[in-house]
């Protein structure tokens, strides 16, 4: 389809915009080159986005399996709590007293979260889930600074499970990243993280359950490893979602946590945006975190606070408010019941669609899962030459989003489903046939997958052509 | 698959090929087959220092980034250029793709012949 750019013509516009009520003042530097902006129609911008729209695939339109991303549904009930005007309509620099409603949002949230993690205190500056754990890994520096061991404990530890944002969030706080090698259960080696661990040691960061979706049963013999050591253990919240409400982060012996409220919290992910990713962390951190917190006074009103001993804004004022806003009315609507439901369907759907499967496609790790499994499909390779990559592709023409590939790394041709709890037991059926069908069309005519996908709006992309010279912006001719 | 008998290789899947206190490193064929066709390639610059069993350059595939360790301890003198704007060249011919070229050898691991690395690898491919 053609681009905005490639529509309409000069000089056409429509009435959206109101006309400008500034006064026109002549420049003495004047833009040399033409402004290049699309004149289209108001029907023509409508067709436009409303063919966009066909072309996308998204949670509204079907199952959307992709491991540790939590694509739940997000219902719709959040969107009205954002849009209330006394949250809409508001200014970032409006005085305290012209915002209560906001604030006191903002505190009772951080309550409801705390409560959810075990943690103390919360910030919801951070924009979202990497942006989480730099802050977190800032708050771990400014602790061993002030402890006058800021110069010594230069390494983090982390899991080769680990999603790839934790090594590179941890070189960007001014750290080594020091790689922890998994078991063959899949779960962390406590021999090498006893080696790992020592002096140098700032912290420690894991996700549990983790990127294989299993829960780490040795978790606090870790986080007792890291703590003898000295370091501080941080929890990255990727997969909460399979026991939010159930066991707590802070009960497992984890000092800071981030969240990811467009995962778990079931505000909108991906180009729907934007993310929430708060971080948490017990009483001693909490003179570190990122201002300004919302405290409530003693007579019942809220203000504004920094930290005694803040780390500073990571973001400009007080992060993505609105997106608090859909996370605190999925918690209230959930309730203290709902939350360790929600929870407990997660990985229920996820058993069900594994076990539905595990007959005819090779599980990394058998078993029970939490709220996801990967599959190695390793074997169906060497016997078939159809990759995940093929599957994936097989999945998209069958109306599916294809899940995670090649993902954990220390699982090759890995296929990571993460269902999560708002899918019926209709659609995970109707997934399972599909994944069958697909391996029957393996079996007997791979060719049929390398081809594959026939009926989506694009065929198979080039990839590699796409990284290596990417075209990341329209050019006009002038 | 190929292993050539003149060379050395790690655990890590980099080949080495030694000449007095100079060693040419690169990936080997096992392991661009493992990562997918490159994309990008994230090299050290010339004087810097590395150090045996310590990541020194990144390659990015279309599945994943991956750290790329050095084999010895020395002083990197020349470094391959070419591969930043071509670094196709690592899967169409991964033993003439050095990445680096580091002199002033004061260590090195433990490295494996042809045939104890072809063993090991075919052995992780299962």
């Amino acid at each position: 389809m053609k681009l905005i750019f490639e529509r309409g013509a000069e000089g056409r516009g429509c009435s959206i915009l109101p006309p400008c009520d500034v006064p026109e003042v002549e420049f003495s530097r004047k833009r040399e080159t033409k402004l290049c902006l699309p004149s289209l129609s108001e029907t023509e911008i409508n067709r436009h986005y409303s063919e966009l729209e066909k072309q996308v695939y998204g949670v509204n339109s079907g199952f959307y399996p992709l491991g540790s991303c939590t694509m739940k549904y997000n219902p719709k009930v959040n969107e009205a709590a954002a849009a209330l005007p006394g949250f809409s309509g508001l200014h970032p620099l409006q005085p305290e007293h012209t915002v209560q409603g906001a604030l006191e949002l903002l505190n009772r949230s951080e309550k409801a979260l705390c409560e959810i993690t075990g943690m103390d205190r919360m910030t919801f500056q951070p924009a979202a889930g990497a942006h989480g754990e730099f802050t977190g890994l800032l708050l771990i520096k400014a602790y061993h600074q002030k402890r006058g061991e800021g110069e010594k404990r230069t390494k983090i530890l982390v899991p080769d499970s680990a999603h790839g944002t934790n090594p590179a969030s941890a070189a960007m706080a001014g750290f080594k990243v020091v790689n922890i090698p998994s078991g063959p259960d899949g779960c962390v080696d406590l021999e090498k993280l006893q080696e790992a661990a020592g002096e140098d040691t700032a912290g420690l960061m894991l996700t549990n359950p983790n990127t294989v979706g299993l829960f780490d049963k040795n978790i606090l013999e870790i986080t007792g490893i890291v703590h003898g050591a000295g370091g501080l253990c941080y929890y990255d919240g990727a997969n909460l979602n399979a026991v939010m409400g159930i066991v707590r982060p802070g009960d497992m012996g984890f000092d800071v946590i981030h969240l990811n409220l467009h995962k778990t919290f079931s505000t909108p992910h991906g180009g729907g945006g934007p993310g929430s990713g708060p971080v948490g962390c017990k009483e001693f951190l909490a003179a570190f975190l990122p201002g300004k917190a919302a405290e409530r006074r003693e007579d019942g009103t809220y203000e504004f606070e920094t930290p005694a001993e803040s780390i500073g804004a990571v973001r400009s004022f007080w992060g993505n408010f609105l997106v608090v806003a859909k996370a605190y009315a999925y918690i209230l609507s959930l309730g203290a019941e709902g939350i360790p439901e929600a929870a407990e369907s997660a990985v229920l759907n996820a058993n069900y669609l594994k076990k539905k499967l595990e007959d005819i496609y090779p599980m990394a790790y058998p078993g029970t899962c939490m709220h996801e499994f990967v599959m190695d499909l390793s074997k169906i390779k060497e016997k078939t030459g159809v990759t995940a990559l093929d599957i994936a592709k097989g999945l998209l023409d069958g109306g599916i989003h294809p899940p995670t590939m090649y993902f954990p790394l220390i699982v090759h041709e890995a296929l990571m489903f993460e269902p999560t709890e708002t899918e019926s037991r209709e659609t995970l059926d109707e997934a399972a046939e599909l994944l069958r069908k697909l391996y029957r069309t393996a079996c007997e005519n791979p060719k049929e997958l390398h081809e594959a996908p026939i009926h989506t709006p694009v065929r198979r992309l080039d990839e590699v052509q796409a990284a290596r010279k990417p075209v990341l912006r329209y050019s006009y001719d002038l | 698959m190929k292993y050539p008998q003149e060379l050395f290789y790690s655990k890590s899947h980099e080949w080495v090929k030694l000449k007095g206190d100079c060693a040419w490193i690169g990936i080997t064929d096992f392991a661009q087959d493992a990562l997918g066709d490159l994309v990008y390639v994230n090299l050290p610059e010339v004087g810097d220092e590395v150090t045996a069993g310590e990541t020194f350059a990144d390659v990015e595939s279309v599945k994943a980034v991956s750290d790329i360790y050095s084999p010895v301890t020395g002083t990197v003198a020349e470094v391959n250029e070419a591969l930043l704007d071509a670094p196709e060249a690592i899967n169409q011919s991964p033993y003439e793709a050095w990445l680096i070229k580091v002199e002033g050898i004061t260590d090195r691991e433990e490295l494996l012949s042809a045939d104890a690395y072809q063993e090991m690898a075919e052995a992780e491919q299962k």
